[in-house]
């Protein structure tokens, strides 16, 4: 292991669902705890925190975690990136132990989420006496979610899947819904998913319409939960024992890119073109093609992001993602498995620790240690994910050759 | 009758109503909203141009919940305004899959989205079929 490679060294998650009895701090703690513990190291050792939160008022999520876990006062990024939150405090931390700032370094990302309801949209409140004035950058005397477009997020990402089925074809109702029977099949096998039932075809096109083309089950889930990375350079960790060299997970790739101006930008956001450059470069930084990948987890948010992400992650030739899908590569069994944790559909999105979390379920398969779900011999993995506004971060991770 | 005000700044009513852009200078990216450089090139001179009133539609979904308060169901959309991507709902349709399809040609139409204490009417903007005979 060359000294200037970033290794996971320790990686946790919380099971997704519903934590009544636990407040974000708590989620945080365990994750984090728990991180170190697997790393078997302790707080004592970690030199950086980036942690992430999104939705829970009050602020200043890494802090509060050191209240509970320990005040070591050593230097705390809380970091913010909608739903790419939890890749960037990883990747916050991954560019401390790159620079050379510290040789080990800890990331959370934690949520809570459960019975939140419908995310995005929205407007001003109506107040009783009304008498139009321009609000806000495009002079509105009322609310315009609803009226010009729709700001919820469904509606987004079925736009995005809806332009990606106009351009190329074939994407109907039912395929999109396949994506969601294939993911919530998945999820049977994963313990730690928020909801791992399987659904059929029918069920899930049958179920309750958000945003044509995406019903309930095919939109992600809103929960609680939380994760914890470890990362470590190459060169403290050829310190560090023989177990923990076996069991640490090479980060080969840790990208995050915006998105550029592209000409429907600022009517719908555009989400392909940031996740091709961070895959285009995740590909070049690692050394590693797509023919290479094991197993992939994904930002299914929607299973209309779904499709256009085989894609964008170059899984598929530009143009062929409903063929690829149609042709079973994703499902676990097939040649490319896609979201083999039930993705956010059925694994849970609890915002900000979703970026760590994909992380640990591809660590998982990499270290052999993911049971019933395990992919044969998977040496070679990515994780991605991207927030509105936008942010993505993919991270090639593969196996410890020690 | 009170006077009308537009929903948005950027739709200009009167006898032809239609949308206006900031268009970028150097580049000729249009912007809806004020811009201190254009996010496409940096450069920082913006000149005010129409956009054209009809176009085809791009993407949508037909969205049936919603924030409290918005009327569902809807059909959200983008239109292709002769190469300026443009927001908008897909109105004066029945809001299913059989009636609204990517790649139908639609044009800007107005409507009275609400009146205010005063008697101002405030006017909204969406995109309507044309009538193919
Ligand atoms: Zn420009």
């Amino acid at each position: 292991m060359a000294s200037d490679d970033i290794w996971i060294l320790g990686i946790y998650m919380t099971k997704f669902g519903k934590h009544p009895n636990l407040d974000t701090v708590d989620l945080a703690a365990e994750a984090a705890m728990a991180a170190m513990s697997d790393a078997q190291v302790s707080v004592r050792d970690i030199g950086v925190l980036a942690a992430g939160n999104l939705m829970s008022p009050g602020g200043g999520i890494g802090q509060q975690l050191q209240k509970q876990i320990g005040q070591t006062g050593i230097p705390v990024y809380n970091v913010a990136n909608a739903c790419a939150t939890g890749a960037t405090a990883l990747r916050t931390a991954i560019m401390a132990v790159k620079a050379g700032e510290c040789d080990m370094g800890l990331a959370v990302g934690v949520e809570k989420l459960a019975g939140a309801g419908l995310l995005g949209g929205g407007g001003r409140a109506k107040s009783d006496h009304n008498v139009y004035e321009p609000h806000g950058r495009y002079g509105a005397v009322a609310t315009i979610d609803g009226r010009i477009g729709t700001e919820t997020m469904p509606g987004v990402f079925a736009q995005i899947g809806m332009e990606y089925g106009h351009r190329y074809g074939g994407a109907s109702f039912e395929m999109f819904a396949r994506i969601s029977e294939k993911n919530h099949s998945h999820s049977t096998l994963n313990p730690l998913a928020a909801y791992s039932k399987r659904m059929s075809l029918e069920q899930i096109m049958g179920d309750v319409m958000i945003a044509y083309p995406n019903t309930r089950p095919m939109c992600s889930a809103n929960c609680d939960g939380a994760a914890a990375a470890v990362v470590v350079s190459g060169a403290k960790l050829k310190t560090l024992g023989p177990d923990q060299q076996r069991r640490a997970v090479k980060v080969s790739a840790s990208i995050l890119t915006t998105d550029p101006w592209e000409e429907a930008c600022q009517v719908l956001p555009d989400v392909n073109t940031l996740t091709r450059n961070a895959a285009q470069q995740a590909y070049a930084q690692a050394g590693v093609a797509p023919e290479d990948l094991d197993l992939v987890e994904l930002h299914d948010c929607f299973a209309t992001a779904e499709l256009v992400h085989y894609d964008n992650l170059m899984l598929c030739a530009p143009g062929e993602a409903v063929p690829f899908f149609e042709s079973g590569a994703t499902w676990r069994d097939g040649s490319k498995p896609v979201n083999v944790s039930g993705g956010l559909q059925s694994k849970g999105h609890p915002i900000a620790a979703t970026g760590i979390a994909n992380i640990w379920e591809v660590c998982h398969h990499l270290r052999g240690e993911a049971g019933d779900r395990q992919i044969p011999d998977a040496k070679v993995g990515l994780a991605h994910v991207i927030g509105l506004g936008s942010a993505c971060g993919v991270h090639i991770l593969e196996r410890s050759a020690a | 009758m009170g006077q009308q005000v537009p929903l948005v700044d950027y739709l200009v009513l009167g006898d032809r109503p239609h949308l206006v852009a900031r268009q970028c200078d150097a580049c000729g990216a249009r912007f809806f909203d004020r811009r201190n450089a254009c996010a496409s090139c940096a450069q920082t001179e913006f000149t005010g141009v129409d956009v054209p009133t009809e176009g085809e539609l791009r993407t949508f979904t037909i969205v049936a919940y919603a924030a409290p308060g918005v009327p569902v169901p809807f059909v959200a959309g983008v239109v292709d305004c002769d190469g300026t991507s443009v927001r908008g709902n897909v109105i004066n349709v029945t809001p299913d899959p059989e009636h609204v399809r990517t790649g139908m040609k639609v044009q800007l139409a107005t409507y009275v989205v609400g009146t205010d204490d005063e008697g101002t009417e405030a006017v909204g903007f969406g995109f309507e079929p044309v009538e193919v005979d």
